[in-house]
């Protein structure tokens, strides 16, 4: 196999949100990322995927770990080269489309920016060429880029987004929930552009989603996370043909399925961590088969698999 | 006042907004019609961009100042303080009135967006009880109590601690309950939820969808519902709307949208959607793009996209096709005259496919 790309080991990253309370957001976590993959991150809501995210392109100063981009160590202070580096060859999609573009800048503005900062153009006409490209490719039309950011409406939003990170050509891009507010014709369009992209630039996805249908046919490999641990991670096959954890069960029986009289009758499995007595600080990562491991105690680990 | 369906609360009359920009003015909202009926769930969905986030917007005066209402009526069916049923339009109540008296209080509505609704420079606790306080004249002890409830039941836990909190302090998810917890705390009428659930993962979802059910069975409200998701809708619609290019194309109930659609472009809808089993080496997506709204589209405003286009859907609109009591579509396949056209094959079998597994249900 070929050298991760990416290399995280054991981050943890805590926010202090007043003396006495401490956000552990992420502890612990470990995974890899090889050139041309893609990566599924899934987990409940506030497990700290977008935390992992934002640590890794930078926006935090992580509270301990390793992260290695192309075996460069990134996790400490930045020289000037590598914090370039990484503004260059890293993109974020982010979650939140309305706070993460400019107001006051025009869409077409924004998609260029890091073009102009990067000077990856000779003349205007090329910038303008390369940005009216970019927005057809995402669906919206080159007459858009006129418009500011809440002339639009939510999935178009989240497009603008799309496109200002793919316009760079990244080697990883962190995709934070990029498609939950598309319809799903448009999600198929930005998907098949995603794949078709890695295609050709053999670019890597970090691919934060709920929609698990969505991670399970774009993702490689794929990650679980619970509470900021990493309970489960293994192949896209492993985790979907044989769930170990009991919250990747939970999470995987819960998927909605647009069949109305099977959605309305359907019971899902229901997952308490504090019922079951589990605590996740107690566990260490076990192998089981492949790239397959689950977060366990050995006796967790034995009742799982009995 | 005006003429409205009996047992409607809410009822949108040919709606018809547009936006003035720098390129022109771009009509989005061309003829809604939508009835939402005392306790029960309408689901909208449809393209990305087809004027759904518009339309409900409308109903709470939150229209963007470039906009301007061309033609239409929301009209809201309520009982006044003497007991007496009143029926108003919605667009001519003055804003400061609907505000007052509507939004927020008997109208509450949860935005797609969740950080464009909460003040980053106030606590959630204060946000979450400032409603409470203003819509339902509790003291501050009693606001505080309800609003730790309505965090605990959206599902967040520490909730005494992320009282304290401030939006960007939470994750993605948990601002988008704080705003469905600001919604509920006003007990509502009706609730108009813009993509509730996109940013929550598949077991929270469905701990907020049944939260929403309950409160629903509890009091009576009515429910709007934007989203994407198939599987949600399935899951909360009792009807479903779909949306194209500012217009409603197909209503019906849930499950003749999904086991029985007659417009493509409900088709296209459904068959792009992936399920666990998809492993094709590319997604279906519907060909084309949107209509540009800056310029009016001539006759039906799917037909560019639409393999099964008439020659008569490039020179007239289609009117809503009548197919039972509660089933219309917009195509002119649907005509007496129209040339009888099947759907693709491929959704033949998935429809074949769900009403089998349907079936074991029953
Ligand atoms: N800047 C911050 N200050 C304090 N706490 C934070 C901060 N950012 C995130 N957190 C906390 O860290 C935890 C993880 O948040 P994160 O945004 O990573 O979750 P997530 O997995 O992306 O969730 P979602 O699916 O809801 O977006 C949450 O408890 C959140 O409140
Ligand atoms: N302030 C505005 N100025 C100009 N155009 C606008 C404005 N607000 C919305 N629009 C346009 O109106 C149309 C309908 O927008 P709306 O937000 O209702 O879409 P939507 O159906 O909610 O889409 P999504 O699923 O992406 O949220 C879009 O084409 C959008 O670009
Ligand atoms: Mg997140
Ligand atoms: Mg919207």
């Amino acid at each position: 196999m070929s050298e991760p790309l990416l290399q995280v080991r054991d981050l943890n990253q805590h926010f202090k949100v007043s003396r006495s309370f401490t956000v552990k957001a992420v502890n612990g976590v470990s995974f890899d990322i090889f050139p041309g993959e893609t990566y599924g991150l899934v987990g409940e809501s506030g497990s700290g995927k977008t935390t992992i995210g934002r640590s890794i392109i930078r926006l935090y100063n992580p509270t301990s770990g390793s992260i290695k981009f192309e075996g460069k160590e990134i996790a400490g202070k930045l020289d000037r080269d590598t914090e370039g580096m990484l503004r260059r060859d890293m993109q974020m999609i982010f979650q939140d489309p309305m706070s993460s573009l400019n107001p006051r800048k025009k869409v077409g503005d924004i998609i260029g920016e890091g073009l102009d900062i990067h000077h990856r153009y000779v003349t205007a006409a090329e910038r303008d060429d390369v940005i009216s490209q970019m927005l057809s490719k995402v669906g919206l039309s080159p007459a858009h880029a006129e418009r500011y950011p809440h002339q639009f409406s939510g999935g178009q939003r989240q497009r603008v987004g799309i496109a200002r990170a793919l316009v760079m050509n990244p080697k990883l891009i962190i995709a934070d929930e990029c498609i939950s507010a598309l319809d799903v014709s448009i999600q198929a369009q930005v998907v098949n552009l995603m794949k078709d992209i890695q295609e050709s630039t053999g670019c890597a996805y970090l691919f934060i989603a709920h929609d698990l249908s969505m991670v399970k046919y774009i993702s490689d490999r794929i990650g679980v996370l619970h509470l900021g641990y990493m309970v489960e991670t293994g192949t896209t096959d492993e985790i979907f043909a044989n769930p170990v954890h009991p919250y990747t069960k939970s999470l995987l029986s819960a998927v909605p399925i647009p069949n109305p009289e099977v959605e309305k009758r359907r019971k899902s499995i229901a997952y308490d961590h504090v019922a079951e007595g589990i605590d996740y600080a107690k566990g260490t990562e076990h192998q089981l088969e492949g790239t397959h491991s689950v977060l366990a105690t050995d006796e967790e680990l034995a009742r799982w698999t009995a | 006042m005006a003429e409205m369906n009996e047992k409607a609360i809410l009822q949108f009359q040919d709606l018809d907004i547009s936006f003035r920009t720098n390129a022109g003015t771009v009509h989005a909202i061309r003829g809604v019609n939508l009835d939402l009926q005392r306790g029960e769930t309408v689901a909208i969905v449809g393209e990305s961009g087809s004027g759904k986030s518009v339309t409900v917007k409308a109903c709470v005066g939150l229209l963007d100042a470039n906009a301007t209402v061309n033609s239409g009526k929301i009209l809201y069916r309520y009982t006044d303080e003497k007991g007496a049923q009143q029926v108003v339009d919605l667009l001519t109540l003055p804003k400061r009135e609907l505000r007052r008296t509507i939004n927020g209080s008997k109208i509450a509505m949860v935005f797609q967006d969740p950080m464009t609704s909460l003040d980053p420079t106030m606590t959630i606790g204060k946000q979450i009880m400032e409603g409470i306080l203003i819509h339902k004249k509790a003291d501050k002890a009693a606001a505080r109590a309800r609003a730790l409830e309505l965090l605990e039941l959206v599902g967040i836990t520490d909730a005494e601690r992320r009282m304290k909190a401030y939006p960007h302090q939470l994750s993605g998810g948990m601002r988008q309950r704080v705003v469905i917890a600001i919604a509920l705390a006003s007990d509502p009428e009706i609730l108009i939820c813009d993509e509730p659930t996109t940013a929550l993962d598949v077991t929270i979802q469905a701990r907020i969808l049944e939260l929403i059910k309950d409160v629903q069975k509890r009091l009576g409200i009515s429910v709007i519902y934007i989203t994407h998701d198939l599987g949600v809708v399935a899951k909360v619609a009792d009807y479903v709307n779909v949306m194209y290019a500012g217009k409603i194309i197909e209503v019906g109930n849930v499950n003749e949208i999904f086991y029985e659609p007659k417009h493509p472009y409900t088709w296209g809808l459904l068959a792009a959607m992936p399920d666990l089993e998809t492993d094709d080496d590319r997604l279906a997506s519907i060909p084309g793009s949107p209509p540009n709204l800056l310029h009016e589209p001539v006759g039906d405003a799917f037909a560019a996209r639409n393999a099964f286009a008439l020659k008569i859907d490039e020179k007239a609109e289609p009117p809503m096709f009548k197919i039972s009591d509660t089933h219309y579509a917009a195509t002119w396949l649907l005509h007496p005259d129209a040339p009888k056209v099947e759907m693709p094959t491929e959704l033949v079998a998935r429809l074949e496919r769900a009403r089998k597994e349907a079936e074991k249900y029953l």
